[in-house]
C-alpha cells in the first residue's frame, strides 16, 4: 500500500506537470486580457491532432514535430484573438469573449469529427512506452519527458514575462490597461500576441497528452472542464498557483484513483467547491473579483 | 397607446389560440414532435433568462437543474410504479427537486462574480454529469428507461404536447411579471451595478437566490417533461454541455434579458436544429453550424434580434421624422446628438 501511494504521488506530480502548462496559458491570458479561453480543451486536442498528422502522414517525430507545431498553434491563437474577440467591447464583453470562444470551440470540435472521426487515437514514439527505473519507481519516460518540456516551457514562459520589454508591457497591461495605453503601449499588439502565447502552450500540451491518453475530438470538454477547475482553485490570473494547483489536482485524482477509480476527479471538483465556499478568490488569487 | 396595448393583446391571443389548436391541426407526428421539443426549450430559455438575462450572472450550468429534474421524473416512475397519467403529476415534484438542488448550489456559487461565477457553474455541471454516470440510483453510464404510456400513435404527443405548452405559457407569463416587478427591478439593478445596487439597499444575495431557484424550477419540470417524453435518461444526453449553450444562444438571439427574446429564440433555433439533424446524418455539421451561427450572433447582433431590429426601427423613423420636419443641412448636426441619447435605452419594443 505504501509504494502505491507514493507511486500514485509520483504519477501526480509528473503528470501535473503538463495540466500546469495548459493551465498558465489560461490564466496568462485571463490575467492579461480579461479573457476566459474556454477554447482551450479543443486547442490542446487540437495540438494532439497536429502532432498526430505529422508523425503518421510526414513521420516526423513528435518531439522534432513541435518545432512545426508551436508556432502553428501561436499562429491560431492570434487569428482567433484577431478575428472574433479583439472587436468585443463594452460591459458585456466578459461574457461576450467567452461565449465566443465557446463557439469556436464547437467550430473546430466539428472540424474535427469531419477530418478524423470519432475514433480514439494516440501519439507514438519511441520513447512512448519506455520506462525507467529511478528510485524503486518504474515512471514512463513520457511522463519525465513531458515533465520535462512542460517546466522547460514555463520557464521560457517565465523569462518571457520577467525578463524582456515585451514582457513588461505584458505586465503593465495586465496591471492597467489604460496607464499602459497612455505610456505607449500598443495594448491591442500585447493583447494578440499573449494570446497567442496561451494557446501556442497547446501545443507542447497537446503531444504530451496525445502520447500519455488517447484521445477523440470531444477529449476537449474533459480538458477544459479540469483546467478551468484549477484556474479557479488557484485564483484566477495567478501563474504560480495554477503550477500547485495542477500538481495538486493530479496527486488527489492519482490517490483516489487507488481506491474509487470513478469518483477520483469528482473528488477534485469537491475540494474546488469547499475551497470556494471559505475562499471565493481562490487559493492564491488577489481578488474575488476585478473592479468592474 | 391603448390601442397598441390592445393589438399586442390580441396578437398575443392569437398566438395562444394557434398554439392551442397546432395539434389537432398538425397531426403528423414528427410535426409533434418538434413541437414538444420546442416547447421544452421556449420553457428553459425563458427560464434562463430570469435568472441570467435579468440579473447577468451568466450560468452555463442549467443542464444541472433540467437532469436533475429529468433523474427525479424517471426514478420516481420506475420506483413508485405509476400509471402512465400519473406521471405526469411528477413533473412539478421534480421542478421541486430541482430547485433543493440550486439553493445550494446558488449559494455557493453566487458569492463570486462574473467569470468566476461562469465558470464554477461549468464545474458544477461536469460534477453533475460524472455523479449521474457513476451512481447507482441513476443507473450509471447506460441510464435508465421510463415506462412508457400505451396510447394510440398518432395521438400519442398531444399530451406532451399540452404538458409542455402550459408550461411554457406560464414561464412566459411569470417572466413578463417578474419585469415588471420591484423584484425584476432588483435583479436589474444587481445586472448593472451590483455594488451600487447593494448601497442602495438591495440585499443581493436573496435576490439572486431566488431567481436562481425559481430558474431551476421551471427548468427541472421542462427536463421531467422532456425525459418522460423522448423516454430514457442516459448521463450524456440528460446532462448534455451543448444543452446549456444552446439556451444560451437562444435567449442572445432573440435578446437577453427581454421577455419575448428568448421566446423567439427558441422558436427559431429549436426545430432549425432538429431538423438538421433530421437531414443531415452527421452531427458534426450542425455542431460547425451552431458555432457560426453563434459567433454572428455575437459579433453583429450582440444584443439579439429584436432590440437591435427595434433600435434600427427607431433610428429610421427619427430619420423620417427629421427629414420631414427640417429637409436641410443645418437640422443635421443636434439631431444627432438627441440620437445618440435617445437609442442606448435599449428599444422599449423589445420588453413587450
Amino acid at each position: 500500500m505504501g509504494t502505491e501511494i507514493a507511486h500514485a504521488i509520483a504519477d501526480g506530480i509528473l503528470g501535473g506537470g503538463v495540466y500546469a502548462l495548459m493551465a498558465a496559458g489560461l490564466t496568462l491570458v485571463f490575467g492579461v486580457l480579461d479573457i476566459i479561453n474556454v477554447a482551450q480543451g479543443i486547442l490542446v486536442v487540437l495540438g494532439a491532432y497536429l502532432s498526430y498528422v505529422l508523425s503518421v502522414h510526414l513521420h516526423i517525430d513528435l518531439l522534432v514535430g513541435l518545432l512545426i507545431t508551436v508556432p502553428a498553434m501561436f499562429v491560431i491563437g492570434v487569428v482567433i484573438y484577431w478575428l472574433f474577440i479583439r472587436t468585443l467591447r463594452g460591459a458585456e464583453r466578459t461574457s461576450m469573449t467567452l461565449l465566443a470562444c465557446f463557439a469556436v470551440a464547437l467550430i473546430i470540435e466539428g472540424v474535427l469529427y469531419r477530418e478524423f472521426g470519432s475514433n480514439y487515437v494516440s501519439l507514438n514514439a519511441w520513447y512512448v512506452n519506455q520506462s525507467v527505473h529511478i528510485l524503486g519507481f518504474y515512471l514512463a519516460d513520457i511522463y519525465l519527458i513531458g515533465f520535462g518540456l512542460a517546466v522547460a516551457a514555463v520557464v521560457v514562459l517565465y523569462l518571457i514575462l520577467y525578463r524582456t520589454t515585451f514582457g513588461r508591457a505584458v505586465r503593465a497591461t495586465m496591471q492597467n490597461q489604460t496607464a499602459a495605453r497612455l505610456i505607449g503601449i500598443d495594448v491591442n499588439r500585447v493583447a494578440a500576441l499573449t494570446f497567442g502565447i496561451g494557446v501556442a502552450v497547446t501545443a507542447i500540451g497537446g503531444m504530451v497528452y496525445g502520447s500519455i491518453t488517447s484521445f477523440t475530438p470531444n477529449s476537449g470538454y474533459d480538458l477544459i472542464s479540469r483546467l478551468l477547475a484549477i484556474v479557479i482553485l488557484a485564483g484566477m490570473g495567478s501563474i504560480g498557483g495554477a503550477l500547485a494547483a495542477a500538481v495538486f489536482m493530479t496527486t488527489i485524482e492519482a490517490l483516489v484513483d487507488i481506491w474509487q477509480p470513478d469518483w477520483s476527479i469528482v473528488v477534485f471538483y469537491l475540494a474546488m467547491v469547499i475551497v470556494l465556499t471559505f475562499r471565493p478568490q481562490g487559493l492564491f488569487g488577489r481578488h474575488a473579483v476585478r473592479a468592474q | 397607446m391603448t390601442k397598441q396595448t390592445v393589438a399586442q393583446g390580441s396578437g398575443l391571443l392569437l398566438l395562444l389560440a394557434v398554439a392551442a389548436v397546432f395539434p389537432l391541426v398538425f397531426t403528423n407526428p414528427t410535426a409533434t414532435n418538434f413541437a414538444v421539443v420546442t416547447l421544452v426549450f421556449v420553457a428553459v430559455a425563458s427560464a434562463w433568462n430570469i435568472f441570467s438575462g435579468f440579473s447577468g450572472y451568466l450560468s452555463l450550468g442549467h443542464a444541472v437543474f433540467y437532469g436533475t429534474g429529468a433523474y427525479f421524473l424517471t426514478v420516481a416512475a420506475n420506483d413508485w410504479k405509476l400509471s402512465a397519467g400519473a406521471i405526469f403529476w411528477l413533473v412539478p415534484l421534480a421542478g421541486l427537486a430541482a430547485a433543493v438542488i440550486a439553493a445550494p448550489r446558488g449559494l455557493v456559487a453566487l458569492r463570486v462574480r462574473r467569470h468566476t461565477f461562469v465558470v464554477i457553474t461549468i464545474a458544477f455541471f461536469f460534477i453533475a454529469q460524472l455523479s449521474a454516470s457513476n451512481l447507482s440510483v441513476t443507473g450509471g453510464s447506460s441510464g435508465m428507461l421510463v415506462p412508457q404510456p400505451n396510447w394510440a400513435g398518432a395521438t400519442f404527443n398531444n399530451p406532451f404536447y399540452y404538458v409542455a405548452l402550459v408550461i411554457a405559457v406560464a414561464t412566459i407569463v411569470l417572466a413578463w411579471l417578474v419585469r415588471r416587478s420591484r423584484f425584476g427591478l432588483q435583479l436589474r439593478a444587481i445586472r448593472d451595478d451590483e455594488d451600487r445596487a447593494a448601497g442602495l439597499g438591495v440585499r443581493a444575495m436573496p435576490v439572486k437566490l431566488a431567481a436562481l431557484v425559481l430558474s431551476a424550477f421551471i427548468t427541472g419540470m421542462a427536463g421531467a417533461v422532456w425525459v418522460y417524453f423522448t423516454g430514457e435518461a442516459v448521463p450524456q444526453f440528460v446532462f448534455d454541455p451543448l444543452f446549456d449553450l444552446a439556451i444560451v444562444l437562444m435567449a442572445f438571439f432573440g435578446g437577453l434579458g427581454t421577455v419575448a427574446g428568448p421566446v423567439l429564440g427558441a422558436l427559431v433555433l429549436q426545430p432549425a436544429q432538429l431538423w438538421l439533424n433530421l437531414e443531415e446524418t452527421n452531427s458534426y455539421s450542425s455542431e460547425i453550424l451552431f458555432g457560426a451561427l453563434f459567433l454572428v450572433v455575437i459579433l453583429f447582433l450582440p444584443r439579439g434580434v429584436l432590440p437591435t431590429g427595434a433600435e434600427y426601427l427607431s433610428k429610421a423613423q427619427a430619420w423620417i421624422r427629421r427629414r420631414r420636419a427640417a429637409p436641410g443641412e443645418t437640422a443635421r448636426e443636434p439631431a444627432a446628438g438627441a440620437d445618440d441619447a435617445i437609442t442606448p435605452t435599449s428599444a422599449p419594443g423589445g420588453a413587450a
